[in-house]
């Protein structure tokens, strides 16, 4: 369920990147108040782990198909909340570098996503309330099957409201939601029941592992998890709200603006100097003028004034595409003669 | 296998890094956030917007061709890469109905030209990610990431995570193929054994973490990776910068693509 850079706008995007980007310099100074050297190599090479797991696939019950653990729980359960959502930022940076899951601007969003609701609401609130004294093999697989389910629900959630917010999709909420949520319930028991599998197999190979990880968690889990999340939300509130701002006063804003007041996507005067300056090159190359075709009689006009963008005409589209194919034709261009270029230097 | 292909597909990224040509030779802090600023700038157009976006693709072709990529190698990443924005984007033609363009007669609704400018920003966003890790080292990376003043703990145990998944990965896909060697078709795949083999693995993983710390403490290690060579920025290094982000600027102001289509449909006529 990663985020794609395609399906985010800049305001939503930056907003979920600032709230992230608190969380890790946060979490971060967490860490190194109360620093175990012991604890960098440890955070490396389990985010590492975290990669090589997820080579190792199982079937899925039921299904027939395969599939691998997230992680993400395993983590937080494993650390605690701060080195954990460190080490899951890093995993993700790395997907996001090599395997191109997503895109850099969505990386804040996915991070938030899948990092933020384990590290710092679902153990937190769930799993440390509940296996806190009984920490018997039942309790324990009830409490991470029940953590992995909340997080991984708010994290589907999020995917929903952030793209829905972004305005790219058409797709309804509800429909959205009834795809989203119920496929994540379905992953979120598999996931919840293996974490629990792998700290209680752990625990009984390596008892000592669990418990020295306790200790380390124990000095870095020192100071309240409010406080993250309170700076976290008033990050993202106002990086959101100057993006929006940023978006609103932007041209583009000002143009859909200007369509809902003259119905009508051209405006009169045009505003842009060097478009003004271009288009009277135009009328004098132009046997038609204003870029369009006449309409012709009785040709159907399939215009919805309430529609968000405005009906092109044909003339212009075409104007389009003749463009887009000379852009894209230079730009191939362009690539061939660098290419040309560095063959020419090898050969010298 | 998907992830064994994946994996090797880290290590071949990995050495095309290191190459030296212009582009690999530019500060990493100036790709970091050149390539960031190209991103918020796709992204910013509307949903509607599909010929406009058409000159930013000149960022991804300038980075590929300089850098001496392999075209092949990351258009094959695009194609095979998680198709999330695909399959939501895919549901806008069925959604939304109102015909925006009729080219030579054929309407073409409003979701479906939502729908491909999607999968254009798909690749233009996608590409550039890949393009930024193919022309800078990790190590590089991680330096600039420090340098733009991330937490050191965090670079720290980054540095460490992508040294050691080499490693580990190799140690996985050895326990893969023992399980292979020793089961037939889907046996040996059931949840149970998954979790032990995965224990087993993450038990093997703190152990060398716990190797790593004494070895690194007999080499003095004091919670700081020192390293011979820092970038410091060059003239060139502005140079890119500017005229980069310049370039984006005109192309989301001025609409290149109508302009040459308009002039040239207008001398046509």
């Amino acid at each position: 369920m990663h985020m794609a850079d395609a399906l985010l706008s800049p305001a939503v995007g930056g907003a979920l990147w600032a709230g992230t980007l608190g969380t890790i310099i946060l979490s971060a100074k967490k860490l190194t108040a109360k620093m175990d050297d012991k604890l960098i190599p440890l955070m490396g090479v389990l985010g590492a782990f975290i990669f090589a797991g997820q080579m190792i696939n199982f079937t899925i019950p039921g299904t027939g198909s395969s599939g691998h653990i997230g992680g993400g729980m395993l983590l937080a359960i494993l650390l605690g909340p701060y080195p954990a959502f460190l080490v899951i930022a890093s995993v993700l940076m790395i997907q996001a570098l090599f395997f191109a899951d997503g895109g850099l601007l969505a990386l804040g969003a996915n991070i938030w996503n899948l990092g933020i609701y384990p590290c710092f609401i679902a153990y937190p609130l769930i799993y440390r309330t509940l296996v806190g004294h009984n920490k018997s093999p039942k309790m324990i697989t009830f409490a991470s099957i029940l953590s992995v389910v909340v997080a991984l629900q708010l994290g589907a959630l999020s995917v929903v409201l952030e793209t829905k917010l972004s305005g790219i999709t058409e797709l309804p909420l509800s429909t959205f939601l009834a795809l989203m949520q119920p496929i994540h319930l379905a992953i979120g028991l598999i996931e919840g029941f293996v974490t629990a599998g792998i700290v209680i197999y752990v625990h009984s190979l390596r008892p000592d592992i669990v418990e020295d990880l306790e200790g380390v968690k124990s000095v870095a889990a020192g100071g309240s998890i409010k406080k993250v999340l309170i700076v976290m939300a008033i990050l993202a509130v106002i990086t959101g709200g100057a993006f929006s701002w940023f978006a609103s006063t932007h041209p583009d804003g000002l143009e859909w603006s200007i369509e809902k007041i003259y119905g009508k996507p051209e405006v009169p005067v045009q505003e842009n100097p060097v478009r003004e300056n271009l288009s009277k090159l135009q009328e004098k190359t132009a046997i038609l003028p204003d870029y369009a075709l006449p309409p012709k009689e009785g040709e159907e006009h399939t215009e919805n004034p309430s529609s968000p963008w405005p009906a092109v005409d044909p003339g212009t589209s075409l104007s389009g595409i003749i463009g887009g194919l000379m852009v894209l034709a230079l730009i191939i261009l362009f690539g061939f003669g660098i290419k040309f270029m560095n063959r020419n230097k090898a050969k010298m | 296998m998907k992830f064994e292909s994946e994996f090797f597909n880290i290590g071949y990224l990995d050495t095309l890094s290191y190459r030296d040509t212009f582009v690999h030779r530019l500060d990493p802090r100036i790709k970091i956030t050149v390539s960031f600023i190209f991103i918020l700038f796709v992204v910013s157009f509307p949903k509607y917007e599909l010929s406009a976006l058409i000159p930013f693709l000149l960022y991804p072709v300038f980075l590929l061709t300089v850098g001496n990529i392999p075209f092949n190698a990351i258009a094959k990443k695009i194609l095979f890469v998680s198709p999330f924005a695909v399959f939501i984007g895919m549901f806008n033609p069925l959604l939304d109905t109102n015909v925006l363009l009729a080219p030579f007669g054929i309407p073409v609704t409003g979701g479906w030209v939502s729908f491909l400018s999607i999968l254009v920003k798909f690749i233009l966003t996608v590409s550039t990610a890949l393009l930024l890790i193919a022309i800078t080292s990790f190590p590089g990376i991680c330096e600039a990431l420090e340098r733009l003043k991330l937490p050191k703990v965090f670079v720290l145990q980054l540095l460490f995570l992508y040294r050691y998944l080499f490693v580990l990965l190799d140690v996985a896909l050895r326990m893969l193929r023992a399980r292979e060697a020793r089961s037939f078709g889907k046996k040996g795949k059931e949840i149970k054994t998954f979790i032990k083999l995965i224990s087993v693995l993450l038990v093997r993983s703190v152990e060398r973490a716990e190797r790593i710390y004494q070895a690194m403490l007999s080499r003095g290690f004091k919670g700081e990776i020192r390293v011979l060579k820092r970038h410091t920025l060059r003239v060139s290094d502005l140079l890119f910068g500017i005229v980069a982000v310049a370039l984006f600027y005109f192309f989301r102001k001025v609409d290149v693509v109508n302009f040459l289509g308009e002039t040239v449909s207008g001398y046509l006529r």
